[in-house]
């Protein structure tokens, strides 16, 4: 199952990657789009807060891993 | 509200005499938010009882910038965040209390609060050379914790700025105040702290990212969040009642250090000319034994090109801890080091969805020159332990 897994994930990067082209500044209006961003937006802080107390689980998601609070 | 859009309008008239000079306001957000949960498994009270709370959450940021004679950019941050909640759970530590947080006449600091967090930040940024530079200062205060924060990180783009790398290393050296249950006062039977005494929590997280730009539809990043905390990392005034101690409580015993490992990649494809696919996976696994999927996708459809609407839905499922047992289902005959009855930290599924509508104008919203964006959030969660929560939230930006 494990080895399915990486090897599932290992396919897909490489497809990605072989299919990464050089974007030209005057190209990238659909990917300057405020809502392509990839970082936290202020609207979903306190969602992500709270969803930090509520679950076990944290980060990997430009938000917090832990600290600065006394949740989990 | 006037004198920040005077300042909006003082700014905006020193960028075009000065430009590339002086410091001016970029912009400031106010996010507001109210949050209501209920359900009935509160940890407090040893995996039972009510877990009903609110929070309602207020912040405002404001960011501001200036070029120096190289060009280079500094970019300031401030924030000040206000949360207020009361908690029914809460005013549970005691329960030989008379009164409830339901009735606001509470009977502990403890049942409803207010936490206060002010930070600031400061960015460099060498547009020659495509690296930023920068660095935080974080506090927070409620009425048993305390927190003092500090972060650097270093970004560095490529030529195109196709590629990015990131890094961001933070320290917390938090503080969090002993609260015992009430009936397990002055001393603890089994914790190393007793009543009033200040614990420390001290989290150190390592966050390193990845962002590409695939082609002119599709950007991804990956990242990574290296976590590991040492300190009391247990809420000492949450019970656990044994199945075999009758009805005396202890309060909850975890590990002093935890390890946390979650890898998260995120996905953004613009569909056509109106839809955007944002989707998000993220593993997680800590030293605890928990492991965690979570799944998102969020569906912008642009009404127009300065309005959207996105239903998003986000669907996550956790092993629980090694150390979690229900109420009255840890055995102190068996001689566990670590028990907890925190649902929190339990097996579970969660789903959580909602609709954000999002309306945007260089030129103003409701006459108001300098609002520049208006977004509303609303959204649903449901656990599979019958916790649910709603959450509203209107974010303003003001240029």
């Amino acid at each position: 199952m494990k080895k399915k897994t990486i090897f599932i994930a290992f396919g897909c990067s490489l497809l990605v990657l072989t299919s990464c082209k050089t974007v030209k500044p005057f190209q990238k209006s659909r990917i300057n789009d405020a809502e392509m961003g990839l970082a936290s937006r202020k609207i979903e802080k306190y969602e992500n807060n709270f969803l930090l107390y509520r679950e076990g689980a944290s980060g990997g998601n430009g938000g917090k891993t832990g600290g600065g609070c006394g949740c989990n | 509200m006037a004198a920040l859009i005077f300042f909006l309008n003082v700014s905006k008239a020193q960028t075009d005499s000065t430009k590339y000079r002086k410091l001016k306001i970029d912009e400031v957000n106010f996010v507001t938010s109210y949050y209501h949960q209920n359900g009935q498994n509160s940890a407090v009270t040893g995996g039972i009882g009510d877990e009903r709370l609110d929070d309602s959450g207020n912040s405002i940021d404001l960011q501001l910038s200036k070029f120096d004679k190289k060009n280079n950019k500094h970019i300031f941050g401030i924030e000040l965040g206000v949360d207020a909640y009361s908690s029914a759970s809460s005013d549970q530590i005691d329960l030989n209390a008379i009164t409830s947080a339901s009735t606001n006449a509470i009977s502990h600091a403890s049942s409803h609060d207010v936490r206060i967090s002010p930070s600031a930040s400061y960015l460099f940024e060498n547009t020659k050379h495509n690296y930023s530079l920068g660095g935080g200062l974080s506090f927070s205060n409620e009425f048993d914790y305390t927190s003092m924060g500090t972060n650097i990180l270093f970004s560095k783009s490529s030529k195109d700025k196709n590629t990015e790398f990131s890094a961001k290393a933070s320290v917390f050296l938090d503080t969090w105040k002993v609260i015992l249950p009430a009936e397990l006062r002055p001393a603890s039977p089994n914790l190393k702290y007793n009543q009033g005494d200040k614990a420390p929590r001290n989290s150190y997280n390592l966050a390193l990212g990845l962002t590409q730009v695939i082609n002119q539809r599709l950007q991804m990043s990956v990242l990574t969040d290296i976590g590991y905390q040492k300190g009391l990392l247990g809420t000492a005034y949450q019970r656990v009642y044994f199945g075999d101690n009758g009805n005396n409580a202890y309060s909850e015993k975890l590990p002093d250090n935890r390890f946390k490992l979650p890898i998260g990649v995120r996905a953004n494809y613009f569909l056509g000319d109106r839809f955007i696919l944002r989707a998000f996976y993220r593993y997680y696994t800590d030293s605890w034994k928990l492991t965690a999927h979570t799944a998102e996708l969020e569906v912008p459809y642009k009404i127009t090109p300065f309005m959207s609407i996105a239903p998003f839905y986000r669907f996550n499922t956790q092993s629980g801890i090694k150390y979690f047992k229900p109420y009255k289902e840890h055995m102190l005959s068996d001689n566990e080091s670590y028990y907890t009855s925190d649902y929190d930290l339990s097996k579970f599924t969660s789903n959580l969805f909602g609709l954000n509508f999002r309306v945007t104008s260089a030129n103003g919203i409701f006459g108001i020159k300098q609002l520049n964006t208006l977004e509303m959030r609303y959204s649903y969660y449901n656990r599979s332990t019958n916790l649910t929560s709603h959450l509203i939230t209107l974010a303003l930006k003001f240029k």
